[in-house]
């Protein structure tokens, strides 16, 4: 049955992933951790790390790792949750692939017109917001730990986070660069 | 003679392969090879291509290549090219996950990942501020995403609502309030 919602959860993203991979990310968040609880926070940001650091598209990578990662949590084997990431990026790429074919096909001449240029000035700042939320959705205490729980690590959660968004914003440092330091820094002061 | 199903499969693997970091980042890579070296579309038609696979939704890159693909050979060639890109990932990840999993509760990687956790938030964090750039979000148009991602966060509103409600609210603007001005 998780297969089935796996295809259906993801054919949504697909559809309504607007704004590339990181405006999807907040939509696969907001189903496989807030609606289905197929995996909790810390794991989904492991996968959006794992994600980022690995080529590919971080669309497919996060839909084909949170599928494995959806069947492995419900106690499935290795082979069963290779099931999962097929069908859950399958089901990604498929209304792509029906949406791509129909505007080749008919619609080329209609996505100059008005009215779907008013439907995008619409969609625009939305998706903004979209990609907010996903950031927002992430500031939590699995990702960050609190100041009652542990200070240190909240401090130096705080102060990587700060570090690489000026790092990646202002200097345009490389974001695959970022994750590795921050990580060298966990081990050295988060072990 | 080369068999034009494997050529832009090949292609299209090789760019799935050298995608790091998001779509577009590979613009230029996708160019050289379709536009330049291979000549599937012309410069214009790709520029054209870009702007219509930014604007739908679902993986860019993979809008790209099935857009190619079928431009070459109708849906079974959209098919190659789409497996083509989608596979890299799948492979790569598949191997990690599996890997991973065996890892994930050793505390050296507990803690590797207890760094970059609050990186990842941020680098999130970033492209909402240059989309909002290349979005032209003003003092006039900010309620929009502020608004959005409020209802999303404290809410727990599914973000698909958002599109859908934007996406009409854009149309009923352009079609009905925007002329009369």
């Amino acid at each position: 049955m998780i297969y089935l919602y796996l295809f259906l959860t993801f054919f949504e993203i697909g559809l309504f992933g607007f704004g590339g991979g990181y405006g999807m990310l907040s939509l696969i968040q907001g189903e496989v951790v807030h609606h289905w609880g197929w995996m909790t926070t810390s794991q989904f940001t492991d996968i959006v790390a794992i994600s980022q650091m690995t080529p590919g598209p971080i669309g497919i990578n996060s839909a084909t790792y949170c599928g494995y990662t959806a069947c492995q949590n419900a106690g499935y084997g290795v082979g069963m949750s290779m099931l999962g990431s097929a069908v859950a990026t399958f089901a990604l790429v498929l209304p792509s692939f029906i949406l791509m074919i129909l505007i080749s096909k008919m619609f080329m001449k209609y996505m100059k017109t008005n009215s779907v240029q008013s439907i995008f000035t619409g969609l625009r700042p939305a998706v903004v917001g979209l990609l907010a939320a996903a950031t927002l959705l992430l500031c939590t205490k699995e990702n960050f730990s609190s100041p009652d729980e542990d200070m240190w690590q909240f401090s130096i959660s705080v102060l990587l986070f700060a570090a690489t968004f000026i790092g990646t914003k202002f200097f345009k440092v490389n974001p695959i660069k970022m994750i590795v330091m921050s990580g060298f820094a966990g081990l050295l002061l988060l072990y | 003679m080369t068999n034009i199903y494997l050529e832009s499969f090949k292609t299209f693997f090789k760019i799935g392969i050298f995608t790091l970091g998001g779509g577009y980042a590979m613009i230029p890579l996708i160019e050289a090879e379709v536009v330049d070296k291979h000549k599937w579309i012309s410069k214009e038609e790709f520029l054209d291509l870009i702007a219509i696979a930014q604007s739908c939704p679902g993986v860019f890159a993979i809008n790209i290549s099935i857009f190619i693909g079928y431009k070459l050979r109708k849906e079974r060639g959209a098919l190659a090219t789409a497996i083509g890109t989608a596979l890299p990932s799948f492979l790569i990840i598949l191997a990690i996950a599996m890997f991973f999993h065996q890892f994930q509760d050793n505390p050296v990687v507990a803690s590797i990942f207890r760094g970059i956790r609050p990186a990842v938030v941020a680098l999130i964090a970033v492209p909402t501020f240059n989309l909002a750039k290349s979005a032209h979000i003003s003092w006039a148009n900010c309620w929009i995403p502020i608004g959005g991602a409020l209802l999303i966060w404290l809410l727990g509103v599914s973000p698909i609502y958002i599109i859908l409600i934007a996406g009409v609210c854009g149309w009923v603007y352009g079609k009905y309030i925007k002329p009369t001005i």
